[in-house]
């Protein structure tokens, strides 16, 4: 590590302010970034620790009936208080790493970082959720442009995330046997208007909706609606753990899986 | 021999580890641990290409940085010995092996990535990493040789510009049959041909490598504490052949050591440097690796590409085996290197099998990649493999059943001595494999399959057996091997006045629970409690000169030093008792802690005979000298060999190609077990080992010598999950013929004898499931399984 000065605002307000600071940067649960650091791969000159602004955190249903999630809530905490309103997202949480990962990662973390790898990008494209901000509010379709970039602006904090809660869902995650990040991971999302598929760890240009089986599923919602169709191996990305053939294979067998898991 | 009274703490006991208290409660003392007053911390400047030249390196500014005590580059150490390699291996020809020189800095060129260009001692950490972002070098790039068949080619890169090839030796064993060999192969009624890798690993034990030197002003003596399997070791290599430092100036300390798995054997540059650093700084010098630092410097274990040939006539007799295997020696020859592809493996070639000839070829190989050297079972795993593989593959092409096979080959008479040079004492195959289709249930695996495949799944079945040669020891044959060290062990049986006792080892427990063992082994011979005597180990200063813990070695070598040295104590007790009972000592008893008179019904205690051997006041002092101290160095004649049947359940999913471990059966033949608790513990560990080289782990390189696999997030450990129940047992006992205890050592079998089960498991299953795959390379990744199932 580089030597860095920490802040620990307790409000927003001063959170952003701090992050108007010359080379400041947001610190969520510390669970990319402190490694990051460690390696001396970065060097903030100032933290800012989000992790004591109280209305930054939380789970609740709003008026609306979206599911809102604190930005700087933890997976943990997710995987706990989600399950009973949306069972798919708060099962997706519980798999996110271990315990320790858990109860210091957060949504607004994981978010911002958007590792191709990452689990919860796949979750928020597949619900059509949005991403509220200190300024604005981002449709995830908008809001992913690829391996770890996303539409913030610098200093940008992930405030909130509101969640559309659909009829049924499932996450489906097929290890990397190394880091057990996604190598695929699929979020089927169904809900009256229609069929949502995401797909993470698959694709060079990170999470991306699987059209031809969101089509299929809206028609019918059936494992078997997914016969015959697969995704290009193209763009999918090819390393130690698998080839893009391979990849391009696992995101049928996971949009089945997560069809048929679906609840 | 177990006894089941609850107070019996002595042999058979399954005594918890006493050592795992301060384990488990963080009061361990690491080596880390270890911090001397006013020490500065080293931070080594790695090279991040593989292969380079050298051409400026400026540490001027650096040298300025805050918090600067003194930098180091090669220069610094062009007068200091080369780190040496403790095994000379003579080819073919008659040659000796080829053995560049290792400087303890690069110097001139960079061999791997993580070389280590400069060495910056600082107040802190964070200043000599500081100060190490501030020198200014040039490295020239140079194409690297990576992949064996590659370095060997004409024109290949040269990792050494000063050796004509990148071949460290051509070895053959042995090399008068290969005649017969030759000529049984062409005769024989069948041939299976079978090329495969055993894959790089990295050993990755929980402690990362540490060291802290220091130098005395006062008396020119220094001190290394460092995270070590042989202390002893240490002091000799690095003393006599690296620093120039005699042994009784040089102190080396090996404390809590948090797993070794043969990775921490070895003499390290980095070792050598902080005890060089110490004088040249007037200041302690500490090193800790990070994890990071380990993968890129730590010796990597495995890393052959063979191809084996077995003949078998027309009954499906084994008539001969023939091998050509490519060893990797990484950029320079660790420690022992250059016999785990030749002695440890060579010799292990007839495994459990009478089969008349064999013969055995390797070609080392120089490659700009980290050093590989020994890892848990060493050389052995690799033979294991290879045969176990090779036999499944030949009862698949021949359609006979493979353990019928197997058995049908099995080695029935001892002793047995193998045409690759072994005598095997003892051992009985048929019992352990009888012992393991009980505890496998393989009766049952017909219906465990049809279950799987009515949930989709493919299940397989792999069974194989193992021979291992441990208690790596006698001195004159490893002589005549190459061996530049003798491997007898060493004990000191220090009994005090009051009856406790120090047992000082020459092994070194990191793990192993000798701690708790080898008290065990004390107390029976004496008829004591084991809670009276402690082990101490790992401090040059505090025992004899002894060899260290690798090749299951300790329990076989060191504790049949410690029973000798025992045996003395029980001689000059004896003489003491007789002389307090005023009786003759041809008559003196020692049982249950108590010297009595045989035939009446006088006795003396243990305690009463400690005690009048400190204070002689009534004592035979014309007959025998006061104190009750006794040394022993024990020297085998023999190695020892374990063997065992293990048999592996594979569930495979045919949609993703993901390999799940079922159920998972060792029967060992140990000979006698002193601790059957941690002999379970050693082969849960070692399975647990077997199963993550033979589905997960794998060291990988790219073309141009850049490691993919440098961290966990691409290097896949096995966990909790990962590994089923196992059922082992070890009640199969063929006691060792040649060592005192009849033991053989079973700290290396799971490991070796595991990744052929699981791979022969993976296999069948694929076969269940129309898939024709006749072999697979470890690590049976789900990606790979997939793509083996596309043909
Ligand atoms: C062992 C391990 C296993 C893991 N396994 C998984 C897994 O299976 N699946 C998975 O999805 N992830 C996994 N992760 C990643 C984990 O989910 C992280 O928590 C997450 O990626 C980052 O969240 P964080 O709160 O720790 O962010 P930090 O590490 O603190 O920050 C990450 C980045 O986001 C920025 N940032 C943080 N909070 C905000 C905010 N509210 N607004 C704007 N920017 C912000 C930071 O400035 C930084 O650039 C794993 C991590 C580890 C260490």
């Amino acid at each position: 590590m580089y030597a860095f000065e920490i802040e620990r605002p307790t409000t927003l307000a001063d959170a952003v302010a701090a992050l108007g600071r010359e080379e400041a940067q947001a610190l969520g649960g510390g669970q990319t970034l402190i490694p990051t650091l460690k390696q001396r791969l970065a060097m903030p000159s100032v933290l800012v620790s989000l992790s004591g602004i109280a209305e930054m955190r939380g789970v609740s249903v709003n008026d609306a009936g979206l599911l809102c999630i604190g930005g700087g809530t933890t997976h943990g905490t997710v995987a706990k208080e989600a399950a009973a309103h949306y069972p798919g997202l708060a099962d997706l949480a519980s798999h996110i790493g271990d315990p320790a990962v858990r109860n210091r990662g957060t949504i607004g973390g994981s978010l911002a970082n958007n590792d191709p790898s990452a689990c919860y990008p796949a979750a928020a494209l597949a619900s059509g959720a949005t991403i509220v901000t200190n300024t604005r509010e981002i449709t995830a379709d908008d809001y992913f442009q690829g391996m770890f970039t996303t539409a913030l602006e610098e200093g940008e904090i992930v405030t909130e995330v509101k969640f559309p809660i659909p009829e049924v869902s499932c996450y489906i995650k097929f290890e990397q046997p190394a880091s057990r990040f996604a190598l695929v991971g699929v979020f089927v999302a169904k809900s009256a208007d229609g069929v949502r598929v995401a797909v993470t760890g698959a694709s060079n240009n990170g999470v991306f909706r699987w059209s031809e089986a969101e089509a299929a599923l809206s028609s019918e919602f059936s494992v078997g609606a997914l016969d015959g169709l697969s995704v290009a191996s193209d763009d999918m990305i090819a390393d130690l753990h698998g080839s893009a053939a391979y990849r391009a294979h696992l995101v049928g067998v996971m949009t089945k899986r997560a069809v048929a898991g679906a609840k | 021999m177990p006894k089941d009274t609850a107070s019996h703490t002595g042999i058979g006991a399954s005594t918890k580890r006493r050592e795992d208290v301060r384990f488990l409660t963080g009061n361990g003392n690491y080596t880390d641990d270890i911090s001397v007053f006013g020490q500065a911390y080293v931070h080594f400047l790695r090279s991040d290409v593989a292969h380079g030249r050298i051409t400026s390196i400026d540490t001027s500014a650096a040298e300025g940085m805050p918090g600067v005590v003194k930098i180091f580059t090669g220069k610094d150490f062009e007068a200091v010995g080369s780190i040496p390699c403790g095994w000379q291996v003579t080819d073919r020809h008659g040659a000796v092996m080829k053995e560049p020189r290792h400087p303890v800095l690069a110097y001139g060129k960079v061999r791997h990535v993580g070389d280590p260009i400069a060495a910056i001692v600082a107040d802190s950490l964070a200043e000599a990493r500081d100060a190490a972002e501030a020198i200014v070098y040039d490295i020239e790039e140079l194409p690297a040789a990576v992949n064996m068949k590659d370095a060997l080619k004409d024109g290949a890169p040269l990792v050494h510009d000063d050796l004509s090839d990148n071949l460290c030796y051509d070895w053959g064993f042995v090399e008068e049959n290969k005649g017969a060999v030759n000529e049984a192969i062409k005769t024989a009624a069948h041939v299976t041909t079978l090329e495969l890798v055993n894959n790089r690993l990295v050993a990755n034990p929980m402690e990362p490598r540490v060291a802290v030197a220091e130098w005395n002003k006062s008396n020119d003596e220094y001190t290394l504490y460092t995270t070590s399997q042989n202390p002893h070791v240490i002091r000799l290599l690095m003393g006599a052949f690296v620093l120039g430092i005699p042994e009784h100036k040089l102190r080396v300390v090996a404390p809590d050591v948090g797993g070794g798995f043969g990775t921490k054997i070895f003499h390290y540059a980095e070792e050598a440097f902080c005890t060089f650093a110490a004088k040249a700084c007037k200041r302690p010098v500490k090193w800790t690796s990070t994890r990071s630092e380990a993968f890129m410097s730590d010796a990597h274990g495995r890393d052959h590409v063979t191809k084996i040939e077995l003949a078998l006539d027309k009954d499906n007799n084994f008539t001969a085996i023939r091998t050509e295997t490519l060893a990797n020696m990484g950029a320079y020859l660790s420690t022992f290197a250059p016999s785990v592809p030749t002695w440890l493996h060579g010799t292990l070639m007839a495994g459990n099998y009478k089969t008349p000839n064999i013969y055995v070829n390797v070609k080392a190989v120089f490659t700009n990649t980290v050093p590989v050297d020994a890892y848990r079972g060493a050389g052995r795993p690799e033979a294991t493999y290879q045969l176990e593989r090779v036999i499944d593959m030949a009862a698949r092409e021949l359609g006979v059943d493979p353990i019928a096979l197997r058995r049908q080959n099995f080695i029935t008479e001892f002793p047995y001595a193998t045409p690759v040079a072994v005598e095997y004492d003892t051992g009985d195959y048929p019992a352990t494999m009888d012992k393991l289709e009980e505890i496998a249930d393989l009766a049952g695996f017909a219906a465990r399959r049809k279950e799987s495949e009515a949930k989709g799944k493919l299940r397989g079945l792999g069974v194989n057996c193992y021979i291992e040669a441990c208690g790596i020891a006698p001195s004159n044959l490893v002589g005549q091997l190459g061996a530049r060290a003798g491997l007898y062990e060493s004990a000191t049986v220090r009994v005090n006045a009051t009856g406790s006792i120090s047992v000082m080892t020459g092994s070194h427990s990191h793990g192993q629970g000798h701690e708790t063992a080898f008290p065990q082994v004390v107390a029976e011979m004496l008829g004591i409690d084991a809670s009276m005597i402690d082990i101490v180990h790992g401090d040059t200063a505090r025992g004899p000169m002894g060899m260290g813990t690798y090749g299951s070695r300790s329990l076989a070598v060191g504790g049949s030093a410690m029973v000798r040295a025992t045996e003395k104590i029980i001689n000059k007790a004896k003489k003491i008792a007789a002389h307090l009972m005023e009786a003759s000592e041809g008559d003196i008893e020692l049982k249950d802690g108590q010297f009595t008179v045989a035939g009446t019904d006088k006795s003396v205690a243990w305690g009463d005979v400690t005690l009048a051997a400190y204070v002689p006041h009534n004592y035979p002092l014309d007959d025998i000298e006061p104190g009750l101290e006794e040394t022993a160095f024990y020297d085998p004649s023999n190695f020892t060999y374990p063997s065992g049947a293990y048999a592996c359940e594979v569930e495979l999913d045919p949609e993703t190609g993901k390999v799940t471990i079922e159920r998972f059966s060792a029967a060992d033949d140990f000979g006698n077990i002193i601790n059957p608790m941690i002999v379970s513990g050693q082969v849960h560990g070692g399975i647990a080992q077997g199963i993550g080289q033979a589905l997960l782990e794998n060291c990988a390189y790219d073309e141009n010598g850049q490691l993919l696999s440098a961290s966990y997030m691409d290097y896949a450990m096995p966990r909790a999950a990962d590994v089923p129940f196992y059922a082992v047992d070890h009640s199969c006992q063929t006691p060792c013929t040649h060592n005192p205890l009849g033991v053989k050592g079973c700290g290396e079998a799971g490991a070796i004898g595991s990744p052929p089960a699981v791979i022969n498991a993976v296999i069948d299953a694929l076969n269940s499931g129309g898939h024709k795959v006749a072999h697979m390379d470890m690590p049976a990744s789900p990606s790979r399984v997939w793509a083996a199932m596309q043909g």
